[in-house]
């Protein structure tokens, strides 16, 4: 029997990388501040979580402007569709599994 | 111009509880759950925003209908009327719609105000702009044509036109705050459809939509989502 523990994904572990991938994947695109804003977490801790998402290839980054002023947005990749479906589908595995 | 009026009230519903870190597989999901519901939907409009909304709404047209009774009834008794008497009529109803717009825009941004700072949710974040602005799209095409018809003297069709572009509104918003909102939406594009047949009963069928509607689903969304947190 396959331990439903293998499909778990270390990357998502973290639980402010979790809700960056659940945000990113209902929103097209979304700015360094609505993320902020959304999981309440101070600058220095998101952009760690994000630079390791970005290494792992999860996550696209996009450097824009608003006037002056910088204005970076994330969004999803193929990959990293991929490897949060997987990690749902293996926590869903381990519940069934409890049950 | 009129129906403006109305458009203010409504945000949403669901208690957001901050999580300690789940290790246990229910809680992670239930935090994909929570984080995509809240960046994807504005859940604070508070069912109390509709009823002040609507209550605004029915006093507004109460008055109204006292300013346009008391217009024909001077007419009959006088036996004529002048096109000055009728142009005061028009601004003092244009007036009385924009202070009925401001009166149901502030009650009914107070009570989403106060349940948003409950919930901990900011009330001009990411999501609430996409509901406003979503909604203000077909409020403003609305506004644009009855003016236009206005331009011409078409009266007969404002309050139809103004129930069909606001349950238009709701129906555009609702895919990003409350999905509740859509029947709304529903209930006001039928009435302003049935209005179409009955030209000269447009304060009624006016009152119904903004006023004894929005009072309706105020408050079934109260029982619904926020009797038990208060």
């Amino acid at each position: 029997m396959k331990n439903p523990i293998n499909g778990l994904n270390k990357v998502f572990e973290s639980r402010i990388r979790l809700g960056v991938m659940s945000i990113l994947m209902v929103n097209e695109e979304v700015n360094f501040n609505e993320l902020k804003q959304m999981l309440e977490v101070t600058d220095g801790n998101l952009a760690t979580h994000l630079l390791s998402l970005e290494e792992n290839g999860y996550i696209r980054v996009h450097k824009g402007f608003i006037g002056k002023k910088t204005n970076t947005t994330y969004a999803v990749t193929r990959a990293g569709e991929k490897a949060f479906g997987e990690h749902i589908a293996a926590l869903e595995a381990m519940i069934r599994g409890v049950k | 111009m009129v129906y403006l009026l109305c458009s203010t009230k409504c945000f949403f519903m669901e208690n957001t509880k901050p999580q300690q870190a789940g290790s246990r597989p229910e809680q992670a999901l239930e935090d994909i759950r929570q984080m995509m519901e809240r960046s994807s939907r504005f859940i604070s409009l508070s069912g109390l925003s509709g009823v002040a909304a609507g209550i605004c709404a029915l006093g507004g047209s109460w008055v109204a209908g006292e300013m346009i009774q008391s217009y024909y009834g001077s007419y009959n008794s006088r036996g004529f009327f002048t096109g000055d008497d009728f142009s005061r009529l028009k601004i003092k109803l244009i007036g009385l719609a924009l202070i009925i717009f401001i009166l149901a825009f502030c009650s009914s941004f107070y009570f989403t105000w106060r349940r948003a700072k409950k919930q901990g949710v900011s009330l001009w974040g990411p999501v609430s702009k996409r509901v406003f602005w979503n909604m203000m799209v077909p409020l403003i095409a609305g506004a644009g044509f009855i003016l236009g018809m206005l331009r011409y003297d078409e009266w007969s069709f404002v309050s139809s036109a103004c129930l069909l572009f606001y349950g238009l509104a709701l129906i555009n918003a609702s895919k990003y705050t409350v999905t509740d909102i859509r029947y709304l939406g529903y209930c006001q594009i039928i009435l302003g459809l049935v209005n179409m047949f009955f030209i000269g009963y447009g304060l009624y069928f006016w009152a119904a939509g903004f006023g004894v509607l929005h009072i309706l689903y105020g408050l079934i969304m109260w029982k619904k989502y926020e009797k038990e947190a208060s």
